[in-house]
């Protein structure tokens, strides 16, 4: 192990000017030269105990990775995070990394932590550079598994089925596969073609990839299991249906759920020239929430030419969802944070154009149910933002076709879908995982749910024999 | 790539088009719909089926050349693809048990219009059809509507054709002379369907509209599609496209429909400076 660099914070991760790129939608993190990397990599202890491991949810072996950085061994870093993680330059770049490995990095209690996300983006990156494609056929063993949606879930569910032999169909409602990571996610913090190479990479191993195929509608779960000889059924439909305020207002025009608003950017590519997709240009934009979604949709707004753009939240800083890291990129892109802040009304016209936003300021009381301090409106505080456009991202819940069309499969009160810790759901031969299970959550905890499906419907198809 | 089997000019405007879909195509209901692109970097756009024949796998979709797309998609021919071809999305129309029913519809709607009264007609129901036109020239299929009819009501506004004014005037004589239904259904423009559901309002008869809002995915996950019907919001890809036209909020569902007029009218426009460089 070469000598430990001491430095107390991370290298630092280059990145395109803050006001230069909050006007195009080229990629805002430029990543570390090699030099950077192995820098970077000699932070790391290299602890026995490896508390890192313990917090990524598809355990990837954290320090192995590293140290193959630090002897600039670049390949073999990536077939070890490979051999846990399928989407590797996925996951470097979108994961919440302070909350995960980073979050519990021995480095982290003096200083910063390694920037493992930051080096897990280096090793795909570079891989994808210079390494060899490495395809992974396995003969079939001649079971047919269908996969219902091409998100993080979907993906990771479907390349562990095909490394073990399984004959893998994914079926995508979208003209593109790729779920959340094409039509919600923008170019700027995960560019389209990673995710291209991902699917394609699938492609390579054998699986199928139907687009345009809306399971529920065009078959539904039976008919894939009696009519189509499917033995098993992954269930990765994701969390897309988007949710509203109840307050007056919401109907108007000018006003968007922030999954319409960023599909219309990214999916539909709205930001190029000549693009078909229309867009609204609001000037002075507000966006509810604090989120990913809401920094993701509050950034894109910046970037289609809005002069002011407002990020609306009613709890305070430190309890914004989003990543760290998203949250420094809004600020630094001139993004307005107004916390502590609740809208109770849109103001319309007489034609319903977006006139203006009623808020109302909060304070934080005791404790709620998720732990965070629950805000209480303060009296006499109501006051009125000038804005034109409100975009709305308060979070998603489960895609409600599955469930309206799957007799006898279990689901909660919201649409969730009951399945067990191995993504077993009520139907025989249906395993469920990702945001349609749990909710809106993150891609590193859908890839995770994947993977334990894959391995239960392994187990499933074995004992069935 | 979903091929064109059969392209035909209804009217100047109306263009129906066969597209290969057999699996869609075996699938479909009357009231339900389809969600295609005409080009790779193309629009996503909602045309409700007009029909289709399990047998040759075709579905059929008739539109009326408003913006870019279906620009882009009247110029296609016969034989060519297109990217992009998604259905049978929405719920079907409620047909069960219906004995008597008046269907009315407007312009293009009635190309919708038709499948429903001729499964209506299939299932042994008497189907009053009132269809109207702005003019003679635009009329479409009043012939399949004669067949799939007992009643039939032609209405132009001009009077150039059949009888001179509004829909709502048949269906207005109708109600005043004492005929009633189980049910009315209509499609066509926001406006007309605003005031069937005013006419039939009084008479307490059931009264169904087909919505067919500006949308993206049609899955329920981009809630472009929201109508606000009975003081709740529903999304029409999902819970619709029917609702029940007495409790929709018509006058927003007019002005949500605007939102993208601006940029329509800029697209309607290059593209057809983009055609006539073309064909000079």
């Amino acid at each position: 192990m070469p000598k430990v660099n001491m430095s107390p914070v991370k290298n630092p991760m280059p990145t395109q000017d803050p006001l230069v790129r909050n006007k195009n939608f080229q990629e805002v993190a430029l990543g570390y030269t090699r030099e950077a990397a192995i820098d970077e990599a000699k932070r790391c202890l290299d602890c026995k105990n490896k508390p890192c491991m313990a917090g990524c949810p598809v355990n990837v072996r954290i320090p192995e990775f590293i140290t193959c950085v630090a002897e600039g061994k670049f390949e073999e870093a990536y077939k070890i995070i490979n051999s846990t993680s399928s989407l590797p330059a996925v996951c470097g770049r979108v994961c919440p990394q302070e909350r995960q490995c980073e979050g519990k990095c021995t480095r982290g209690i003096k200083g910063e932590p390694v920037a493992i996300g930051r080096l897990e983006r280096f090793v795909a990156d570079y891989h994808n550079a210079f390494g060899e494609q490495i395809i992974t056929k396995v003969p079939s063993n001649g079971h047919k598994i269908a996969v219902i949606g091409s998100g993080p879930a979907g993906l990771t569910c479907a390349g562990d089925l095909a490394r073990l032999g399984y004959e893998v169909t994914v079926f995508e409602a979208l003209h593109t596969a790729g779920g959340v990571l094409v039509y919600g996610i923008p170019e700027f913090r995960l560019p389209k073609n990673i995710v291209e190479r991902e699917v394609e990479g699938l492609r390579n191993m054998g699986v199928k990839i139907v687009t345009n195929a809306v399971v529920g509608r065009l078959f539904s779960i039976e008919e894939l299991k009696s009519e189509y000889g499917f033995e098993a059924v992954f269930l990765g439909t994701g969390a897309g249906l988007p949710r509203f305020m109840g307050i007056p207002g919401e109907s108007a025009k000018g006003v968007f759920a922030a999954n319409e608003y960023l599909t219309r950017c990214n999916l539909m590519k709205a930001y190029e020239d000549g693009s078909a997709t229309p867009i609204f240009r609001g000037k002075k934009i507000a966006v509810v929430g604090g989120g990913n979604v809401a920094m993701d949709a509050a950034r894109s707004a910046k970037r289609m030419g809005a002069e002011v753009v407002y990020i609306i939240y009613r709890r305070s800083e430190a309890e914004l969802p989003a990543r760290k890291e998203e949250i420094e990129h809004a600020k630094e892109e001139e993004i307005v944070f107004r916390l502590l802040t609740n809208p109770v009304e849109i103001l319309t016209d007489g034609e319903d154009n977006v006139t203006g936003l009623k808020c109302v300021e909060m304070t934080l009381g005791e404790p709620d149910a998720s732990g965070r301090r629950r805000p209480v409106e303060k009296k006499g505080s109501e006051h009125l933002i000038d804005v034109d456009c409100v975009i709305l991202a308060l979070g998603t819940s489960p895609n409600p076709l599955i469930k309206s069309t799957t007799k006898g499969l279990d689901t909660k009160p919201h649409g969730e879908i009951i399945a067990d810790e191995n993504g077993k759901t009520s139907l025989e031969g249906v395993f469920a995982g990702g945001d349609a299970v749990t909710g809106a959550a993150t891609v590193i905890l859908a890839m995770g749910a994947g993977k334990t499906a894959a391995k239960a419907i392994d187990d499933y198809i074995r004992n069935k024999q | 790539m979903f091929r064109i089997l059969k392209r035909v000019s209804l009217n100047p405007t109306v263009t129906r088009l066969d597209i290969e879909a057999p699996l869609i195509a075996k699938k479909a209901l009357a009231g339900q719909f389809v969600i295609l692109r005409a080009d790779e970097r193309g629009e996503r756009i909602p045309l409700t089926i007009a029909g289709c024949d399990k047998n040759t796998g075709a579905v059929t979709v008739i539109f009326q050349v408003v913006g870019a797309t279906t620009m882009a998609l009247n110029e296609k021919k016969e034989g060519e693809f297109i990217p992009d071809f998604v259905g049978p999305l929405g719920t079907p129309t409620e047909v069960e048990g219906l004995k008597k029913v008046a269907v009315v519809g407007g312009g293009v709607g009635c190309a919708i219009a038709l499948p429903v009264a001729r499964r209506l007609q299939s299932l042994g129901c008497s189907v009053t059809s009132i269809i109207g036109f702005r003019s003679r020239d635009l009329i479409i299929l009043e012939e399949e509507f004669r067949g799939a009819s007992d009643k039939l009501f032609v209405v132009t506004d001009d009077g150039s054709y059949g009888e001179q004014g509004n829909v709502c005037m048949p269906l207005n004589r109708l109600l005043e002379s004492g005929e009633s239904f189980d049910e009315v259904i209509t499609i066509g423009p926001l406006v007309m369907m605003k005031f069937v559901a005013k006419a039939t309002k009084p008479y307490g008869i059931k009264t169904v509209a087909s919505m067919n809002p500006i949308m993206i995915d049609g899955t329920g996950m981009c809630g472009c599609c929201r109508v606000t019907v009975g003081g709740e919001m529903k999304f029409a890809c999902v819970d619709g496209p029917d609702f029940d036209a007495h409790l929709i909020d018509f006058d927003e569902a007019i002005k949500r429909s605007k939102t993208y007029a601006e940029f329509e009218a800029r697209a309607r426009e290059e593209h057809c400076n983009l055609y006539r460089k073309e064909v000079k």
